[in-house]
C-alpha cells in the first residue's frame, strides 16, 4: 500500500498553525546540545536530592555509603532534563497549551551547516549523520576497552589492572558493544537511506526518530558513569543475583541498558511504519531493496524483543532500590527469571546485530557483480525466517543451567534450524557470483570479508548448538570467538562495506580507495589473527572474563593480544582515510560512481532537502543488471495524475512480476 | 524467479567450460583430505580428551561435527575462490553479467541439503545427549537421563564466591576443598550455590553444570582414566572469578577408599558443625558454615557467608 498523496513540500509533522513565522532567536537561546547538558546536570542533581529526601537511610546498601535510589532517580531525571534541554518536549508542550507549533524545519534550514547536527533535528538525513558519528564514537570507546582487556591478558601473572578494574573493563566493553552498537546500521544507514530507497521524502515520525538518537548519548554517558562507582562485575549479561548484590555501577548498567532499550523500540517502530506506509507508488514488496527487507525484519526484532529487556532492567532496578525480590532465590524470586528474560531479549539481539549485515552484503553484491541478486525472494525469506526463529532459541544459552533439561533437544533443533535461513544468504551470495563480472572495489572486499568471517562464525555456532559439544565450549573463549566472528567479523565488516559504498552518497565525497584497500586488508588479516586462535584457547579450557589463565596458554594469548592491537591500528587507518578524504582532499562525487540501480543513487549526492523534487514512480526492481531493455528504476519526474493509477501502469519486469 | 539464461546463446554455452564440474573436482579431494585429517590425525587429540565417559562422548561429537562442517566450509570457500578468479571483471569489459534472477532447482537443492544436514545433526545430537546420560551437562534437579547400574557415587559441589567445596554424603557428609574421584565408577555431581550463579566445569571430565542458589543441578560422568582434573568456574561470578580453580584427582578405587575414610575421620569435628547434608542450602540458615570453616582453617567466601543483599565487591 504505497501512499498516493504527497504534498509538494515536506511539511512540519503535526501541521502548521496559522501564526506568522517566529523570528529566529540567538543561537544560545535556541535548544541545542548545550541546553541539553544544562538540563541533564540540573535533572541529575534534582533527582539525586529527591532520592535522598525520599529514601534517606532506607535503601543505603552496605559497604558503599551511596543511595541507589538517589542515583537511579538522578539518572532518570538527568535523562529527562537532557531531553527537555534539547527541546524534545517543546512542540508537545505547545500542543498541550493549544499554541501553534512553529515551523521547526524553517528554523533549521536557516541554521547553517554544522550547527544543525547539534540540535534536535527532524531531518532524517541529519539524524542519520548524528547516529553515524555517535555510533562510531561508541564503537571506538568499546574498541579501546577491548584493547585494555587484551593488554591485561598479555600475561597470566603480571597484572596491568587489578581484577576489579579488569572486570569493570570487561563489563563496559561488552555492554558498550552489545547495547550501544545495537543500532549501528539501523541508526545511521537505516534512518538516512530508507526514505531514499523507498522513494519517500521523510520518515514517518521525525520526532520519534530524533528522540531515538538523542537517547543514545544519555545511555552512553550513564553507562560510562558506572566506572566512577567502580564499574559492574557481571559483564554485559548482568546475571542476577550477582547484579543485585553489586554496588552502584550496576545502577548505571540497568539505567543505561533501559534507556537504550527504549531507543531501540522507538527506532524500530519508526522504521517499520515508514517502510510499510511511505513507499513510493510502484515500490511493491517485490521491488524494495533487500537492504530495506533487512531493516524491516531487524526493526520487528527490536520492537518485539527490546520491551522484554526494558522490563527486565526495571525489575533489576526495583530489586536494587525498593527491595523487591524478583531474582533473590531465598525470598521467593528466581535467578532463572533473569536468565530467561535477558536471553529472551538477548538472542533476538544477536540477530539484530546480524540481519542488517546480511542486507548490506546482499545490496552490495549485485552492483559489483553486475548481475541481478540471485534469489531475491530467497534472501527476503531467509531474513524473515531468521526473525521468526530467533524468538525460539534463547534457551540454548542455558543448556548447562539446569532449567527444563528435557527441553534441550527442542532448543537444539530450533537453534540448528536457524542455520537454514541463514544459509539462504550464502546461497544468494554464491548464486550472484555465478558467471558474474566481479569488480574488486572496497565495498565488495568488505562484503567478501563478511562472507568469510560469517562462515566461520556460523559453522562454530553449529558446534555450540549441539548440547554435548556445548558442554565443553559453553562459557569459554570459544563462545567469545564465535560471536566476535558473527558480530565484529560479520556486522562490522558489512558496516564498513556500507560506509565505503554509501558515504559518496551521504557526503558527496569519495573516500580514498587505496587507503580503503589497506584498511580492508589490515582489518581482515588482523581480525582473523585475533579471533581464530581464540577458538583454540577456549577449547583448551580458558573460561571467559578471566584476568588470569593457565600459563600454558600464554603464547596464544600474546599472539591474540598483539593482533588485537594491530586490529586497532587498522581502524585508525579508516579514521585517517575518513579525515584525509573528507577534510584534506575532498574529491567531489556527485553522480553515481558505482553505476548502481538503487533508487537512492538516482538523486544528487548528497541528496537535496526533501530527497525528491516529486514523489517518484518506481518502474522496476533495483537489481535488473544485464536485463535487456530493463526500464529505469524509477520515473523521478512523473507527469501529474500518474500517481493515482501508478500501480496499473506496471512495466513487466520478468516472468513472475 | 525463472531460471532463464536466454541471453546467453547456445554457442557461448558450448564454449563455456563446465564450471560446476570443475568446482566439484577441486572440492572433492580437498573435502576428503580435510575429513581424513580431522578424523584420524586431529580427532584423537580433540578437546576435552577421553578421560571420562562424558569427555569422550563430547570429543566424538565435536569430531563428527568437524567432519560434517569441513566439506561445507570447503565448498563455499572453493566456490567463492573459483568465482573470484574466473568471474572477475576484465579490463575494458563494460557489459553487465547474465541476468539470472534465480534458479528454483538450485535453491530447492540447497534448502534440501541444509535441511537434511540440520535434521541429521539434531537427531545425532539428541541421541548423543540421551545415551551417555546427559553427556556431562547439568540436567537440573530431576534428571531423566541417568546412567544404568547401581547408585552412583554422590559428590555435592557447592559454589560460593570464590571457591568450590565438595561434600561426600555417602561418607558421612564431610566437606572438603579437594575433589577426589575413583576411576571406573559412575559419579553424580549435585551442583548448587550459596550466593550467585557459578558454573562447575571439570575440564578433563567433560562436566559442566551451573551452580544456582537454591537449586540442585545434577550431572553424571564416569572417569575412565586416572589423572588430574582442572576445575574452573565457567560463569562470571564477581571479582575473583578467574581464581576459582582447583585441581581434582581421579585415583584408583582403593586409593579413593583410603582417602575417603581418612578424610571422614580427620574432618569429623568439622562435619558435626556443618548443616546436615541437603541438596540445597538456604544461605540465611548456614551462618555456622563460616564458623566451621574457620575451625578447619578454611576460608570459603572470605571466611564467612554473606547474603546477596550484602554486596562486598565493586
Amino acid at each position: 500500500m504505497a501512499i498516493d498523496i504527497q504534498p509538494d513540500r515536506a511539511e512540519a509533522p503535526g501541521g502548521r498553525g496559522p501564526g506568522a513565522p517566529r523570528p529566529a532567536r540567538a543561537w544560545w537561546l535556541r535548544p541545542a546540545i548545550h541546553t541539553g547538558i544544562i538540563g541533564a546536570v540540573l535533572g541529575y542533581f534534582l533527582g539525586h536530592w529527591l532520592g535522598n529526601y525520599i529514601a534517606s537511610g532506607y535503601s543505603q546498601v552496605v559497604n558503599s555509603g551511596q543511595n541507589d535510589f538517589a542515583i537511579i532517580l538522578g539518572y532518570a531525571l538527568g535523562t529527562v532534563g537532557w531531553l527537555a534541554g534539547l527541546g524534545v518536549f517543546n512542540d508537545l508542550g505547545r500542543q498541550i497549551a493549544g499554541r501553534p507549533i512553529h515551523a521547526e524545519q524553517e528554523v533549521q534550514a536557516a541554521s547553517s551547516g554544522l550547527a544543525r547536527y547539534f540540535r534536535y533535528s527532524l531531518d532524517h538525513k541529519v539524524v542519520g549523520i548524528q547516529y553515524l558519528v555517535g555510533m562510531i564514537g561508541y564503537f571506538l570507546t568499546g574498541g579501546l576497552l577491548a584493547m585494555a582487556i587484551r593488554t591485561e591478558l598479555l600475561s597470566p601473572s603480571y597484572h596491568v589492572f587489578s581484577s576489579a578494574t579488569y572486570t569493570a573493563i570487561v563489563g563496559e566493553h561488552g555492554t558498550m558493544m552489545m547495547m550501544m552498537m545495537s543500532s549501528i546500521i539501523l541508526g545511521p544507514l537505516g534512518n538516512y537511506l530508507v526514505p531514499l530507497m523507498i522513494g519517500s521524502k521523510r520518515m514517518a515520525f521525525p520526532r520519534i526518530e530524533a528522540l531515538s538518537f538523542w537517547l543514545t548519548p544519555a545511555a552512553y554517558i550513564v553507562l560510562l558513569s558506572g566506572l566512577m562507582f567502580g564499574g559492574f562485575p557481571f559483564g554485559w549479561t548482568g546475571y542476577a543475583p550477582l547484579s543485585v548484590q553489586a554496588t552502584q555501577g550496576a545502577d548505571a548498567y540497568a539505567v543505561a541498558f533501559g534507556i537504550m532499550g527504549l531507543s531501540l523500540i522507538l527506532l524500530g517502530f519508526n522504521l517499520i511504519v515508514t517502510i510499510i506506509c511511505y513507499r513510493a507508488p510502484g515500490m511493491r514488496w517485490s521491488r524494495i531493496p533487500i537492504f530495506v527487507w533487512a531493516i524491516m525484519t531487524t526493526s520487528f526484532l527490536m520492537v518485539l524483543a527490546a520491551p522484554v529487556l526494558v522490563g527486565a532492567m526495571y525489575m533489576l532496578i526495583t530489586d536494587r532500590t525498593v527491595q523487591t525480590a524478583f531474582f533473590t532465590d531465598s525470598l521467593g524470586g528466581s535467578s532463572y527469571l533473569w536468565q530467561n528474560l535477558f536471553w529472551f531479549f538477548g538472542h533476538p539481539e544477536v540477530y539484530i546485530l546480524a540481519l542488517p549485515g546480511f542486507g548490506i552484503v546482499c545490496e552490495i553484491l549485485p552492483v559489483f557483480c553486475r548481475k541481478p541478486l540471485f534469489g531475491y525472494r530467497v534472501a527476503a525469506a531467509g531474513m524473515v525466517g531468521v526473525t521468526l526463529l530467533s524468538f525460539f532459541v534463547w534457551q540454548h544459552h542455558l543448556f548447562d543451567s539446569g532449567i527444563n533439561p528435557d527441553m534441550r533437544p527442542v532448543f537444539m533443533l530450533t537453534t540448528e534450524l536457524i542455520s537454514i535461513p541463514t544459509g539462504f544468504i550464502f546461497l544468494v551470495g554464491l548464486g550472484t557470483f555465478w558467471k558474474a563480472k566481479i569488480r574488486f572495489t572496497v565495498p565488495l572486499l568488505f562484503a567478501l570479508g563478511f562472507y568469510f568471517n560469517f562462515l566461520i562464525g556460523g559453522i562454530s555456532g553449529v558446534f555450540l548448538s549441539d548440547v554435548p559439544a556445548d558442554t565443553t565450549e559453553h562459557g569459554t573463549f570459544f563462545v567469545m570467538a564465535h560471536f566476535h566472528y558473527t558480530i565484529m567479523g560479520g556486522l562490522i565488516f558489512a558496516f564498513f562495506g556500507g560506509l565505503y559504498y554509501w558515504l559518496p552518497k551521504i557526503m558527496g565525497i569519495r573516500l580514498n580507495q587505496t587507503l580503503g584497500k589497506i584498511h580492508f586488508w589490515t582489518m581482515f588479516v588482523f581480525f582473523n589473527s585475533t579471533f581464530l586462535p581464540l577458538f583454540a584457547v577456549g577449547m583448551a579450557g580458558q573460561p571467559r572474563r578471566v584476568y588470569t589463565y593457565a600459563r600454558s596458554l600464554e603464547t596464544l594469548n600474546d599472539w591474540v593480544s598483539i593482533s588485537s592491537f594491530l586490529l586497532g591500528v587498522s581502524i585508525l587507518i579508516f579514521l585517517a582515510n575518513f579525515v584525509y578524504s573528507t577534510v584534506i582532499v575532498r574529491v567531489r562525487e556527485e553522480g553515481n560512481p558505482w553505476r548502481s540501480r538503487g533508487l537512492e543513487w538516482q538523486v544528487a549526492s548528497p541528496p537535496p532537502p526533501g530527497n525528491f523534487a516529486r514523489v517518484p514512480v518506481v518502474l522496476s526492481g533495483p537489481y535488473e543488471y544485464g536485463v535487456q531493455d530493463a526500464p529505469p528504476v524509477a520515473d523521478l519526474d512523473p507527469p501529474l495524475g500518474v500517481l493515482s493509477n501508478a500501480d496499473a501502469s506496471v512495466v513487466t519486469e520478468g516472468a513472475e512480476a | 524467479m525463472t531460471a532463464t539464461e536466454a541471453t546467453v546463446s547456445a554457442d557461448a554455452q558450448r564454449r563455456e567450460p563446465n564450471h560446476g564440474l570443475r568446482i566439484f573436482l577441486i572440492w572433492l579431494p580437498v573435502a576428503l583430505a580435510a575429513d581424513l585429517i580431522i578424523w584420524f590425525v586431529w580427532g584423537p587429540h580433540m578437546p576435552p580428551g577421553d578421560m571420562s565417559s562424558s569427555a569422550s562422548s563430547q570429543q566424538f561429537d565435536i569430531n563428527v561435527m568437524a567432519v560434517m562442517a569441513a566439506p561445507v566450509m570447503a565448498f563455499i570457500l572453493i566456490y567463492a575462490g573459483y568465482a573470484l578468479v574466473v568471474w572477475r571483471h576484465r579490463e575494458g569489459d563494460e557489459e553487465d553479467g547474465p541476468p539470472i534472477h534465480g534458479n528454483t532447482r538450485i535453491a530447492a537443492t540447497w534448502i534440501g541439503v541444509t535441511a537434511a544436514l540440520v535434521l541429521g545433526l539434531f537427531v545425532f545430537g539428541t541421541v548423543e545427549l540421551v545415551v551417555p546420560a546427559g553427556a556431562g551437562s547439568g540436567e537440573g534437579n530431576t534428571p531423566i537421563w541417568k546412567p544404568s547400574g547401581g547408585t552412583p557415587l554422590q559428590v555435592q559441589v557447592i559454589g560460593q564466591q570464590w571457591r568450590f567445596t565438595y561434600r561426600y554424603p555417602q561418607f558421612g557428609g564431610f566437606e572438603t576443598t579437594s575433589l577426589v574421584l575413583p576411576v571406573g565408577e559412575n559419579v553424580q555431581f549435585n551442583v548448587t550455590s550459596l550466593d550467585v550463579i557459578h558454573s562447575f566445569w571439570a575440564y578433563q571430565l567433560g562436566v559442566k553444570a551451573d551452580a544456582n542458589p537454591g537449586i540442585n543441578n545434577v550431572a553424571y560422568t564416569k572417569p575412565e582414566h586416572t589423572g588430574q582434573v582442572q576445575v574452573r568456574c565457567a560463569e562470571l561470578c564477581g571479582l575473583w572469578h578467574a581464581d576459582m580453580t582447583t585441581l581434582g584427582h581421579v585415583v584408583s578405587d582403593s586409593a579413593f577408599s583410603a582417602w575417603a575414610s581418612a578424610a571422614k575421620t580427620q574432618l569429623a569435628a568439622l562435619t558435626r558443625n556443618l548443616p546436615p547434608y541437603a541438596l540445597t542450602y538456604d544461605p540465611n540458615s548456614v551462618a555456622q558454615l563460616g564458623k566451621a570453616f574457620r575451625q578447619a582453617g578454611l576460608s570459603g567466601a572470605g571466611g564467612q557467608y554473606y547474603g546477596p543483599q550484602y554486596p562486598v565487591q565493586p
